[in-house]
Order: structure tokens, then C-alpha cells, then sequence
């Protein structure tokens, strides 16, 4: 299923998060939003969920341009793994099928077929409190997967690991999109992790958020991680992105992260009387 | 280890406070002190007399007492749960409401109380009542304040994962909130008992401050002490239960 915005902009009150975004992804194809942190990339993803609606332009997942029905194609995985602490960790996995209207035993046995692929057999009757934070984050993936939607969006997956499971959990993350064949916008900072994981990179600028590159990421890659990111043409493609995200993140005059001179305020009106 | 000393060490220093009275009463010692006839302080075993020869007459206004706080209790908890869910739901019901329940908080159960029993007489009601508003405010509040606390991206979570907003509720919210409704159950658990006495100082035929009113025109001290002990007795079981409650639910801390 294939995602189009044309012309997104978005802000938050007088603050602009978003400023005239073009994006596409491919059916299957994985895209990653790279940028500096705040300039408005999970905001994006949001929009493309359905989570939220743009101020302006036009967005639609697989021919939906409604955010209801964007949100029935795209499945969320939060930064933060958000497991339910009071579930197990079959039963975080299977959420989605139970708020369909599964029973117990059937979304538990559904969701149980997949633990053993993600190395998570045995751990079916943990609570998230007991597992590792690579465990958690596959338990995460599990659920995002599990919901059965044809888009996967991923905020930062691996925000919140040491950089030892981040790796580990990469190589573990792209051989599973690519088992899969699912379309999947990721948001990330990191551009090595970006490029190894997605087919394109989108580079954007700080807030307002502009695209200020887009690349495609070296193909085909090792299927081993470490010889994957060392390979030349990766280090060039690295290279060329990490030129982009400085150029976007310097200081643009014309727009300011922070607005200055509001024509309107609501309620801070005792600043007229101060100026 | 510390389960067992969480046990051994209240139980004993009860013991030892037991024994110094005793001690205390029964040479004189306390009387003495106050200037007073030494069955105005009786001791420990005088106590433990009385409440085995009076056992059919205290455990009837007991059970009176008992079953006021109860019924209050469990009249107070459900409606607070039901309004705090309500509220929940509809922003409308929760602005409208809540000013009245603050109102209703701040009218001293010793105001309302009598005014109750001029409508409703001596029987349980009005205990139920009174009981059942002071208990109610607590639950309220802080299941309240729990269901506001719910993490803002779970709920996004969820709905990608197209949970209805009763699924929400149900599997993100009513979990979340569980502590909090706990705080606010041990709270109504401690005041439920306190409340329910000042009813029936209103006005009552039986229980157990009718009979402490009674035994204080009549002098029976030991008698008095008695419905004290089972006064106390009554309070930690209540609180003990809610917290082994608390503990059996919430097991994911």
C-alpha cells in the first residue's frame, strides 16, 4: 500500500511544525524521516497515521485521504516501547486482535505463532517489567505487526537502547522488514540507522520541517550489519546525508524556530500594554 | 524476614502497651494519678472480662455498627466509581458535577447528620447516608485524578491498534487508574467508621456509640473500653483488607 502527501504544512498554534512536505513511499517500500530532534518529524508520522490531521495539503495511505481511514491502514510504534505493564507479554502482542473483538485464547494463539521468530518463545508469560529493553522493543514490534496493517510507522524504535542492542536490534529489525514486504515510514536521528533500515532517506530541516535531501540508500546491502555500514558506498551515502541535515539545520532567517512579533495573542494580552 | 518482623513488631508493641497497663491499673497506680475510684480505670483483664460476659450485647451493636459502615462503604465506593467514570467520559458531566460534589463534601457529617435523622429516624439510612457521602468524595477524586494521569501515547498506541474507545478505557485507562482509586479507598476505609458514629450519635436505637453513650451515664468503664477495643479492631481489618486488596490486583509493581 503506498502513502502520498503533497504540500503538508502543520503547526502548532503560532508554532509551524511542519512547512510543505512532499512524501511518497512504494508499496513495500521503507522510507526514513531523518532530521535534528524537534523539528517536527513525529508530527509527520502522526499525520500519516491518522493520529492528527495537517493544517494544510493533502495526505492519503493506500487511497485514504481521511485520518479514520489512514488510521485503519497504518499500524503506530511508539518511541517509547509503551508496553501495557499490567499485561503479559502475549497479551501486549495480541492488543490489537482483543480490541477487534477476539477472544482470549484466539488472539493468544495467534500472536503466540510469532514469539519463536523473534526470538521470544518462553517469554510468552512475562510481564514487560521483567524483560530486557531489546526484549521489550521486539515485543512492541511484535504488537505493531500482529495488527495486521499494511503500512508500518515507526517513531525512533530504538530511542531508548544502548548503542550494543540498538545495533544488534537494527539487524534484527531489517531482516524483519524485509521478511515482511510491508511499506514502513521510520523517524530516526540517526543516519546510519536510517540508512541501513530504509530503501530512501528523506532528509529534513530544523522546525519549520522542510525537505532538504532525499537518498537512496546503497542496494544492495550485506546482509550483515557491520559490513553493511562500513561498505564504501554506504560511508559516501552517510556522508552525503550528514552534509544535508547540517546545511538544514543551520539558523534559516526566514523561518524562525520561534515566531517573533505574534500578530494575535489570546491570552497574554498584558504583553500589548508592555511593548 | 521483613514480612515476618511487619507482623512480630506491632503485635509486640501492642503486647508490651497491654502489659504496662496492666501493670499501671491494677496496683492502683493510674488511679492514684487522677484521683479517682479504681473501677473508673480498669485494666486490661477487666477489659477482656467484660467483653466475654457482654459478647451477646456487644457483638449485637457491632454487628449494627458494622453493618452501617458496610453498606455506606460499598453504597459510597460504587456511586463514586460510576460518577468518576462518567466524568471520565463526558467533559459536560464533569464540569457540571464536580462543584457540587466539593459542595457536598464540605458540609460537616455532625450538620447533616441530625437533619437526616428528623427525616429518616433512627434506623440504618441515615447511617448509610452519611457514610456513603464521606466516602464518596475520596473515591471520586482520586479515581479521577488516576484516569487523567493515562499516558497520552499509550492511548495513541491504541488507537492505531484500533481499540474502540471502551477498549481504551477498559485495557489502558481502568488499569491505570487502579492505584490511585486505592489511595483513595484507603482514605474512605479509615473515615467510613468515624463518620458512621457521629450518625448514630445523631440518633440511634442500637450500636455500638449507643451503647458507649449509655455505658457513660452508667459508668460501665470496662464496658466502654470494650467497644473501643472492637472499634479499633474494626479499623485495622478494614484498612488491612483494602491494602491485601490492593496488593492482590495490582500485581504489575
Amino acid at each position: 500500500m503506498s502513502v502520498a502527501a503533497r504540500g503538508l504544512s502543520h503547526s502548532y498554534g503560532e508554532l509551524q511544525s511542519l512547512d510543505r512536505i512532499d512524501l511518497a513511499a512504494a508499496d513495500g517500500e521503507v522510507v526514513a524521516l531523518v532530521g535534528p530532534s524537534g523539528c517536527g518529524k513525529s508530527t509527520l508520522l502522526e499525520i500519516v497515521c491518522g493520529l492528527r490531521d495537517p493544517s494544510a495539503g493533502a495526505i492519503e495511505v493506500g487511497g485514504a485521504a481521511d485520518a479514520a481511514g489512514r488510521l485503519a491502514h497504518c499500524a503506530y510504534m511508539p518511541q517509547r516501547d509503551l508496553l501495557l505493564p499490567w499485561f503479559s507479554a502475549l497479551d501486549n502482542a495480541a492488543l490489537a486482535l482483543r480490541n477487534r473483538g477476539a477472544g482470549k485464547g484466539e488472539a493468544r494463539r495467534e500472536a503466540g505463532a510469532l514469539f519463536d521468530r523473534f526470538g521470544l518463545a518462553g517469554f510468552e508469560a512475562a510481564r514487560p517489567a521483567e524483560l530486557s529493553g531489546g526484549m521489550r522493543q521486539r515485543v512492541a514490534f511484535l504488537r505493531t505487526l500482529v495488527a495486521g496493517k499494511p503500512v508500518l510507522a515507526l517513531d525512533e524504535p530504538f530511542a531508548s537502547l544502548d548503542a550494543i542492542s540498538r545495533a544488534e536490534m537494527q539487524g534484527w529489525l531489517a531482516g524483519a522488514l524485509r521478511a515482511e514486504a510491508r511499506t514502513a515510514v521510520l523517524v530516526s536521528h540517526d543516519i546510519e540507522e536510517a540508512l541501513y533500515l530504509a530503501d530512501r532517506v528523506v532528509v529534513l530541516s530544523s522546525r519549520p520541517a522542510r525537505i532538504v535531501a532525499e537518498l537512496r540508500a546503497p542496494d544492495p546491502r550485506a546482509p550483515d550489519r557491520d559490513a553493511a555500514v562500513t561498505d564504501p558506498a554506504f560511508v559516501a551515502a552517510r556522508e552525503a546525508a550528514l552534509r544535508a541535515l547540517h546545511a538544514g539545520a543551520s539558523a534559516d532567517p526566514a523561518h524562525p524556530a520561534v515566531p517573533f512579533a505574534p500578530t494575535r495573542r489570546k491570552r497574554n494580552s498584558w504583553r500589548r500594554g508592555a511593548r | 524476614m521483613r514480612a515476618v518482623l511487619r507482623i512480630v513488631l506491632p503485635v509486640a508493641l501492642i503486647a508490651a502497651l497491654i502489659g504496662l497497663w496492666q501493670i499501671a491499673a491494677s496496683t492502683g497506680w493510674i488511679a492514684e494519678a487522677l484521683n479517682l475510684e479504681p473501677f473508673l480505670v480498669p485494666s486490661p483483664a477487666e477489659v477482656g472480662d467484660a467483653i466475654w460476659h457482654n459478647r451477646t450485647l456487644l457483638w449485637e451493636n457491632t454487628w449494627v455498627t458494622l453493618r452501617e459502615i458496610l453498606i455506606g462503604l460499598l453504597a459510597g465506593i460504587v456511586v463514586g466509581l460510576a460518577l468518576a467514570v462518567a466524568m471520565r467520559f463526558s467533559r459536560i458531566l464533569r464540569d457540571a458535577v464536580f462543584p457540587l460534589t466539593v459542595a457536598i463534601q464540605s458540609v460537616p457529617v455532625v450538620v447533616i447528620a441530625p437533619i437526616l435523622v428528623v427525616w429518616f429516624g433512627y434506623g440504618i439510612t441515615v447511617k448509610v447516608i452519611v457514610v456513603a457521602l464521606a466516602v464518596f468524595f475520596p473515591i471520586v477524586v482520586n479515581t479521577l485524578d488516576g484516569l487523567r494521569s493515562v499516558d497520552p501515547e499509550a492511548v495513541k498506541m491504541m488507537r492505531t491498534l484500533d481499540a474502540s474507545r471502551w477498549a481504551i478505557f477498559r485495557r489502558v485507562e481502568a488499569p491505570t487508574a487502579l492505584p490511585a482509586f486505592f489511595s483513595g479507598a484507603k482514605v474512605a476505609v479509615a473515615v467510613a467508621p468515624i463518620v458512621a458514629l457521629f450518625a448514630e450519635l445523631a440518633g440511634s436505637s442500637s450500636g455500638l456509640m449507643r451503647l458507649i453513650i449509655q455505658d457513660n451515664a452508667n459508668l460501665e468503664i470496662a464496658r466502654m473500653f470494650g467497644s473501643v477495643v472492637i472499634l479499633a479492631v474494626i479499623g485495622v481489618l478494614l484498612v488491612g483488607l483494602t491494602a491485601l486488596a490492593q496488593r492482590l490486583v495490582i500485581t504489575w509493581r
